[in-house]
């Protein structure tokens, strides 16, 4: 069978070799267009047949591992999850992440990120001493339904590269991250929110957030990451206040 | 090991103009100006109230040129876009619980929508009986 012009889409990708180049320049590729195809699926044809020297990140291709996140026609998308057909005529605009360094073509450099997540000590915190001898944590439905949502999280850093906060000010903490704390400060058997209140409420933890709520748009597993970031400042706010009317040993 | 010669893409003060949801944003940001403006404007409304007859009718000429009236109307619509776009937000923020379930977002949203015109209602009555 024959492919007509019809059949072919243009990817336009950002190229950034550091070896020669000094900034990221683009190059066009052309590919099938097909149906079933995403724009992953395009990018692994160039790779495969067309261009062994084009580099990006991906592993599952079914929206769970969160690696090949890149920027398609601007916005930020799990190019697993984004069919070409959708973007016909063409040509898509292929990018790397904003708001991150590039190591090469479309491969960002997610140390920043790596670094921002234990801070806020995602993990369940207890104030006993109880062993795994002494048996499991219960929990009941409706205390898993209370932090679910938030436990969704992929960490593909959508939610970072359309945030303009993070992209003006890298100290900020980010989407995800706060999420993440509010994940754990759901959680029925977690007793650390007091300890990460104490990392979120710095400059560059909650109120670093301006509600833009891209973070929440973006969000391929419905997170709501600019949520959490507003409930928390709601919780340190009234830390606040509590800390100015009450006695200190009635606080919590 | 070579060394990573990473890129950093340089952000663009431009960067609010190419998105509609970010310019809704920056817009949303600087509408606090005309909130802060309209205070301004109501107290200093209130003072020539408190100060007499004659600072009151000084206070409606100065309302009545041109240029106050002009930047009223923007503030305004400055206001408006504050309102809805921070109602709508809310939902986002505040999670209330009645009887072990969420309340919908519809419901806080609305709620604020009844709130206004309660308070609206109730200065109108104020202000003209």
């Amino acid at each position: 069978m024959t492919e007509t012009n019809e059949d072919r889409i243009g990817l336009r990708v950002s190229r950034y070799r550091p070896e020669t180049d000094t900034r990221p320049g683009w190059q066009e590729y052309d590919v099938p267009l097909r149906t079933e195809w995403t724009v992953l699926d395009g990018l692994n044809h160039v790779k495969d047949e067309v261009d062994p020297t084009l580099s990006f990140r991906w592993s599952c291709r079914m929206g769970i591992c969160g690696s090949c996140g890149m920027n398609v026609n601007g916005e930020p998308r799990l190019t697993c999850g984004a069919f070409l057909s959708d973007y016909a005529p063409g040509p898509v605009r292929i990018e790397p992440l904003s708001n991150f360094p590039v190591v090469r073509d479309l491969v960002v450099d997610i140390d920043d990120f790596m670094q921002k997540l234990p801070r806020v000590k995602p993990w369940i915190i207890r104030d006993d001493d109880v062993t795994v001898v002494d048996g499991e944590y219960l929990q009941t439905p409706d205390e898993l339904d209370a932090y679910k949502q938030f436990s969704m999280c992929i960490n593909c850093m959508l939610c970072y590269s359309a945030c303009p906060v993070y992209g003006l000010d890298p100290t900020f903490i980010g989407p995800a991250a706060i999420a993440l704390a509010e994940r754990y400060d759901l959680d029925s058997r977690d007793r650390g929110a007091r300890e990460r209140l104490d990392v979120l409420i710095e400059h560059e933890g909650v109120w670093g957030c301006t509600f833009v709520g891209e973070c929440t748009r973006v969000c391929p597993k419905h997170v709501d990451p600019a949520g959490a970031i507003q409930r928390y400042k709601l919780k340190a706010a009234q830390e606040n206040v509590k800390a100015f009317l009450l006695p200190r040993g009635a606080r919590r | 090991m070579t060394e990573l010669r990473a890129y950093r893409r340089p952000v663009s003060i431009w960067w609010w103009v190419r998105k509609r949801s970010y310019f809704l944003f920056v817009m949303r940001e600087l509408s606090s100006i005309f909130v802060a403006w309209s205070v301004l404007f109501l107290v200093v409304m209130i003072g020539a109230v408190a100060r007499g007859a004659s600072a009151y009718q000084q206070f409606i000429d100065f309302a009545a040129h041109p240029v106050v009236v002009a930047l009223n109307a923007v503030a305004l619509a400055f206001i408006a876009l504050h309102t809805v776009t921070w109602f709508s937000l809310t939902p986002q923020a505040l999670v209330v619980q009645v009887r072990g379930t969420r309340v919908p977002g519809w419901v806080i949203i609305a709620s604020q929508y009844v709130g206004l015109v309660v308070v609206t209602g109730f200065v109108s009555w104020l202000v003209t009986r």
